[in-house]
């Protein structure tokens, strides 16, 4: 009787239509990890199991009220960019980019931590200044979002460093940048790019060339993106049909269980599956907007507003890669990707989300 | 900050919060348009090419090498066939350090360094991506330990393979050739002649001989199997095939035996025989002694064996039946003869004087004959019989080198035979024009008289003169050599004969024929040059024995063989055919350094003939083994 009450309060923290959306998603994860990995029981399982994990804290974190994540806004952003520093000091190399960090028990990535702790540092730091919005509010604000994606762009890991610099964004237009600030950043960034480019690294600046024309490098740089169009393309308006993909089946489609995931996708269902993945990506947008316009505090507007964004850029700058538009930067696909760390971290975002809904009357009051 | 204003900020703030909000759902729809008009574009505008592009990748065409014919002798005995062993092979684009692997291997299976050396001489001449074999011929137990380990070595395969093998040896060697591993002079080759598409998959093509010649009959038509493949190259379903053809199967006019008894008979005399059947032209006998192991050619032979063989003073790999040319020395008496009767310039009666030399009128050089003091008063037919030097040199004036010409080219002199085989030399026939292209100097009247005794310039290959001697056995009839008297369909096993070529018919009176023919005969018999070797031969043989000269013997100096380092030494000629009545042989014997055809020719000749005329296999060596120089100059 207790625990039933129990369950019954913790499970009225949950947005039942967010959640019914997510688990959706998983279930059709489900089905393209088992034919991206071969048919692997072992693989399906495993991304089962890192669901699972990431559910529990998704509901963990849906029974946290806001007030107290905003309280956490400032320790875990600090115990984010210590952990860069430390990764920049004394991190573990691993395929030429300094990521990882061991701490002994167990190796993390602090710029994980980041994507969540930048947009909850940012909101945190709004929320503060609430009554009395100045530009000097915006310096403040970016200087906090530059340190860590600094840190990150230097490891490197630029895709990373783009998306907490979105998720950061994302905030500071919520809260209202002015637009013409905006504009002048767009044309500043826009005359900088030359200047970024000669501070890319070789690799980096093969990419975007590579994105450009794959031909130019087929075997090397060219190849997945090449292998990845080719899926996409032959799967034509209807797809192969699942388990019938020959690129990903015959080893011709790279990282197919995790970043290029989509690509099987694409092949095996074609465009009528796409469409059908978008419209779910867009209905997952769209209610985490909602949840975002009914937010009651800043703090809770900020956060939902930029966490949905940061989903959306996530899932838009992996499809983009998939199918050819953007150049390859490692972004998996939200909660379709094989990978235990991304997916806690993106529903360690939607269980903020379903805090800030399901607290907002006990906030108002 | 009273609560009024606080509420107005609220409501102004939510109210731009709600348009950044519908502003963000407005851009993530139009990015999402973007991805979706992306995937149109790709995977509808573009569907049928990348369609294509992802059937590629899946689909490799893999070549099916056919199997090559076989090579058989006239009675069916397997000349050149395949079998099927084992190979260990390897890919250097794949093994990563090329040494440690084949380091790796050598623990497994044993690698002689003389493998390892062949292996990076067939890497120095390969094809980009090439497989290459390192080893052939693998036991059971050995497959069975590469297949263990082959988890460790990419790039490393054990695979089935057709081998080409020589089952004879070194006999017929020179005629049968060998195949080879296919070079990028081979492979230009084949892509001029526009059939490189049907090498896809063949390694070896036919470098010499048969092998060589009949390429296009031996190799068939190559298969395709259409195989999904995955990234890494390994073969799964196959989804569609066109099996090979298999190359169509020759049978030669050679008898292997006759063959295997001709070069026996050479013993350690270098030098050729041709043999052919004065009816049809078929060569029934190809020998060039010594000859060599055409299986050690087929799939890269090893540096120590082709030294070898390629600094051998023997000079093993010389097809001296094709490729040898050699003074005819008194052979080519009867064509002279013939020319002389058909010119009118002698009649058989006629005949000389012989004081043992010919000068020319106003000279007093003296062209000696073989004979110190001369063989008396000799007319046509004793000049064939006892090889008169003085007669001929007489008759070669009286005739005229333009006439001489005219008449012997006739008999293929000076001309490629046709022969089925490639790089046949012509051989010299001298004639005015031959001489003033070859040094702008004329024609002096005593290169005539030389040339009436096949001396001078002239220059024949044995084949050539087996031809010559067929055509004066059948009559006159040219035929073009042939080796190949059949061809056999792989798919249908219709045997299709390959049609006699008639290259002239030389018009020759019936009465000059018996006149040259008869004198032949008895050359064979008591009293004539050849007449030891066909002692008691229960058949008919016409034949002719001649020297053909190494070194120059100065004026007023004596020829003496002994005194001559054997490398000096004459080569002997000798030609003949049998049954002299209705002849079905005709041979042509060059012996190197064997001084006279008499006793070093003519007894390899009597040993081919009484094995095809009688069947009769020879006691012993049949040649003597060691050059005879103590022997009477009997030519």
């Amino acid at each position: 009787m207790r625990i039933k009450r129990w369950g019954l309060r913790v499970l009225a923290h949950i947005d039942l239509p967010l959640l019914l959306l997510l688990l959706l998603l998983m279930g059709m994860s489900l089905f393209v990890q088992y034919s991206a990995s071969g048919q692997s029981d072992a693989r399906v399982i495993s991304h089962g199991v890192n669901m699972l994990v990431a559910l529990t804290i998704m509901v963990v974190v849906a029974n946290i009220p806001p007030q107290y994540l905003l309280s956490l806004a400032v320790p875990l952003y600090a115990v984010g960019v210590v952990l860069l520093l430390g990764v920049a000091t004394a991190g573990e190399v691993v395929n030429g980019s300094r990521r990882w960090l061991n701490l002994g028990v167990t190796r993390i990535q602090p710029s994980e931590i980041m994507k969540i702790a930048m947009p909850l540092m940012l909101a945190w730091y709004f929320h503060r200044h609430e009554a009395m919005l100045r530009l000097r509010d915006y310096g403040v604000a970016a200087l906090l979002l530059i340190v860590p994606v600094a840190l990150v762009a230097k490891q490197p890991d630029l895709g990373t460093a783009l998306l907490i610099s979105a998720s950061g964004f994302y905030v500071l237009f919520f809260a209202g940048l002015p637009w013409r600030i905006m504009l002048g950043m767009a044309v500043v960034g826009g005359a900088s790019l030359p200047v970024a480019w000669h501070f890319m690294h070789d690799y980096q600046q093969k990419r975007v060339l590579t994105l450009i024309d794959p031909t130019q490098d087929p075997l090397g740089a060219g190849y997945h993106i090449i292998q990845s169009t080719i899926a996409m393309g032959s799967g034509g308006s209807f797809g192969k049909g699942w388990l019938h993909g020959t690129q990903t089946h015959l080893d011709f489609l790279p990282e197919r269980t995790t970043d290029f995931v989509f690509a099987v996708f694409g092949e095996e269902f074609g465009l009528l599956g796409n469409v059908l993945l978008l419209s779910l990506f867009l209905a997952i947008i769209v209610r985490g907007m909602m949840i975002a316009v009914s937010a009651p505090t800043l703090f809770a507007r900020l956060m939902a507003g930029s966490l949905t964004l940061a989903f959306f850029t996530y899932a838009f700058v992996n499809m983009g890669m998939v199918s050819g538009i953007l150049p390859v930067v490692g972004v998996p696909l939200p909660l379709v990707s094989y990978g235990g760390t991304a997916m806690v971290t993106v529903m360690l975002g939607f269980g903020i989300l379903m805090s800030v809904k399901t607290h907002r009357k006990l906030l108002k009051s | 900050m009273n609560s009024r204003t606080e509420i107005r900020n609220y409501r102004v703030e939510l109210a731009g919060f709600r348009q950044r909000v519908v502003v963000a759902v407005g851009f993530v729809l139009v990015m999402f348009l973007l991805l979706l008009s992306r995937f149109f574009y790709v995977q509808v505008l573009q569907y049928q090419h990348y369609h294509t592009l992802a059937e590629n990748n899946r689909i490799s065409l893999v070549p099916s090498p056919p199997n090559r014919g076989l090579i058989l002798d006239r009675n069916g005995v397997v000349m050149a066939h395949n079998y099927s062993a084992y190979t260990l092979e390897i890919t250097p684009s794949k093994t990563g350090k090329l040494d440690a692997t084949l380091d790796a291997l050598a623990k497994i299976v044993e690698v002689t360094p003389g493998q390892r050396k062949r292996f990076a001489k067939l890497m120095a001449e390969s094809r980009n991506f090439e497989t290459l074999p390192l080893r052939a011929h693998l036991s059971d137990e050995e497959v069975a330990r590469l297949a263990a380990n082959r988890y460790r070595l990419p790039g490393v395969e054990v695979r089935a393979r057709l081998f080409r093998q020589y089952p004879l040896q070194t006999s017929a060697s020179h005629l049968l050739g060998y195949i080879g591993r296919i070079n990028d002079k081979d492979v230009e080759r084949l892509q001029a002649a526009g059939v490189y598409d049907n090498y896809r998959g063949s390694d070896h093509i036919g470098k010499v001989g048969i092998e060589q010649s009949y390429e296009r009959e031996l190799h068939g038509v190559t298969g395709t199997e259409q195989v999904e493949t995955d990234a890494n190259g390994h073969a799964g379903r196959v989804l569609a095939r066109t099996p090979p053809i298999s190359g169509n199967s020759l049978v030669l006019y050679l008898d292997s035996k006759l063959q295997a008894i001709a070069e026996q008979a050479f013993g350690n005399y270098r030098g050729a025989l041709v043999a052919i059947d004065p009816r049809n032209g078929g060569v029934l006998a190809f020998v060039s002694q010594p000859g060599y192991d055409p299986n050690l050619f087929v799939d890269g032979i090893d540096t120590t064996s082709w030294n070898e063989l390629n600094n051998s003073p023997d000079r093993p790999l010389l097809n001296r039946a094709l490729r040898g040319a050699y003074p005819e020395g008194s052979t080519l008496k009867p064509f002279m003869a013939l020319a002389g009767l058909s010119d009118g310039v002698r009649k058989p009666s006629d005949s000389i004087a012989d004081p043992g030399y010919f000068m020319l009128p106003n000279s007093s050089h003296r062209y000696r004959d073989w004979k110190a003091g001369g063989h008396g008063t000799v007319d046509m037919h004793k000049a064939i019989v006892v090889s008169c030097d003085t007669y001929f040199y007489r008759l070669a004036n009286d005739l005229g080198i333009d006439r001489m010409h005219a008449y012997l080219g006739q008999f293929g002199f000076g001309q490629k035979s046709g022969i089925d085989m490639e790089g046949e030399l012509a051989g010299v026939l001298p004639s005015r024009e031959w001489k003033a292209k070859r040094s702008k100097m004329p024609w002096f009247p005593g290169e005539t008289v030389i040339a009436g005794i096949g001396q001078g310039y002239n220059l024949a290959t044995p084949l050539q003169l087996a031809v010559a001697t067929a055509a004066l056995a059948n009559g006159g009839t040219v035929y073009k050599p042939q080796l190949v008297q059949a061809i056999i369909d792989s798919r249908t096993g219709k045997r299709t004969p390959v049609a006699p070529q008639i290259v002239r018919k030389i018009a020759i009176s019936a009465a000059d024929l018996d006149v040259v023919r008869a004198a032949m005969e008895d050359v064979t018999r008591p009293g004539g040059t050849a007449s030891v070797a066909n002692a008691g031969v229960s058949y008919r043989v016409a034949a002719k024995t001649g020297t053909a000269q190494v070194v120059g013997i100065k004026q007023g100096a004596k020829y003496d063989a002994k005194r001559l380092l054997a490398i000096h030494r004459d080569h002997a000629v000798y030609i003949a055919y049998a049954p002299a009545e209705a002849p079905t042989i005709a041979v042509a014997v060059l012996v190197e350094n064997g001084s006279h055809g008499g006793t070093t020719a003519a007894p390899i000749a009597r040993a081919v003939m009484d094995y095809y005329l009688l069947g009769k296999l020879p006691k012993a060596v049949v040649a003597p083994a060691t050059p005879a120089p103590g022997d009477a100059h009997a030519d």
